[in-house]
């Protein structure tokens, strides 16, 4: 099932609504990838609340998304980890790397702020 | 489930790979694992059942309960008729990978589960047996 994606401002907020696929990952990626074009989004957030695995397929691709909306000038968020799916996230030995995460949407949205008035500040 | 039923999921795509973490976590659950426990379970499934797409296109993937001198738990072994792997001490090496991905799932899911064992022969294919006990 594709990822809906919500525009909130100057943010897009995609919600994972079941199990992804490949394709369904794809298809975020590329979504993601052209709505922060379209929209000129600043901050992207990815809720990951439903996932009940995150293998280490899924966290290579979220990582390579994360890397693609940086790309696009935009900042990403993940939210919503589950705590069975942390601790199962460590004994492999996934890192997301530097995708930054939150608790919940709302820690998410106040991160993401942080961050990009944190990036702003870098670049004047 | 009694300790007779063996589940068996043919894997040739991803969604193979989401079928049978799925009954693997079905399974794990009605054996009385945590919720928790469940997750290590589904992911070691996960990681297995990927390879075997990635690397041997198609296999399969049992899961079943099993007893052992009055212990319990679930026992998953993952085979396919692969190309199999050179040197398995690499293989098992965290961030070793052929396909430029992160190299995590075999030492990881070793990491996952209570007991791992891995048997291969180059151009016979792969066999990754593991369990899970219940304590
Ligand atoms: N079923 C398999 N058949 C053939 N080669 C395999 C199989 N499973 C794993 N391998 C080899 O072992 C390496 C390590 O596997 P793994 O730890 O899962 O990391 P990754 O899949 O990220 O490369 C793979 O890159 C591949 O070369
Ligand atoms: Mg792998």
């Amino acid at each position: 099932m594709a990822v809906p994606i919500l525009k909130q401002h100057d943010y897009l907020i995609a919600t994972v609504q079941s199990t992804l696929t490949d394709s369904d990952m794809m298809q975020l990626q590329n979504d993601l990838a052209e709505r922060v074009g379209r929209f000129r989004s600043k901050g992207v957030i990815i809720d990951v609340t439903v996932l009940d695995v995150m293998d280490s397929f899924a966290c290579r691709m979220i990582r390579t998304i994360a890397q693609v909306i940086r790309l696009r000038g935009a900042e990403t968020v993940l939210v919503g980890i589950q705590p069975d799916v942390a601790f199962a996230m460590v004994q492999l030995g996934l890192s997301l790397d530097n995708v930054p995460t939150a608790l919940d949407l709302e820690d998410g949205l106040a991160l993401l702020e942080q961050r990009i008035r944190g990036r702003h500040n870098h670049e004047r | 489930m009694n300790d007779e039923s063996i589940v068996i999921v043919a894997i040739r795509s991803d969604a193979d790979i989401i079928a049978a973490r799925q009954q693997g976590r079905q399974i794990a659950a009605s054996l009385g694992f945590t919720s928790t426990e469940q997750a290590l379970i589904a992911t070691a499934i996960s990681e297995v059942a990927r390879n075997i797409v990635e690397y041997a296109q198609k296999g399969e993937i049992t899961i079943q309960a099993f007893s052992e001198r009055g212990k319990h738990g679930i026992l998953v072994q993952a085979r396919d008729q692969g190309p199999g792997i050179a040197d398995l001490d690499l293989a098992m090496q965290d961030g070793y990978s052929t396909s430029n991905s992160l190299g995590l799932g075999l030492p990881g899911t070793k990491r996952l589960m209570d007991e791992f064992d891995i048997t291969s022969e180059i151009g016979k294919g792969t066999t990754v047996t593991m369990k899970k006990w219940r304590y």
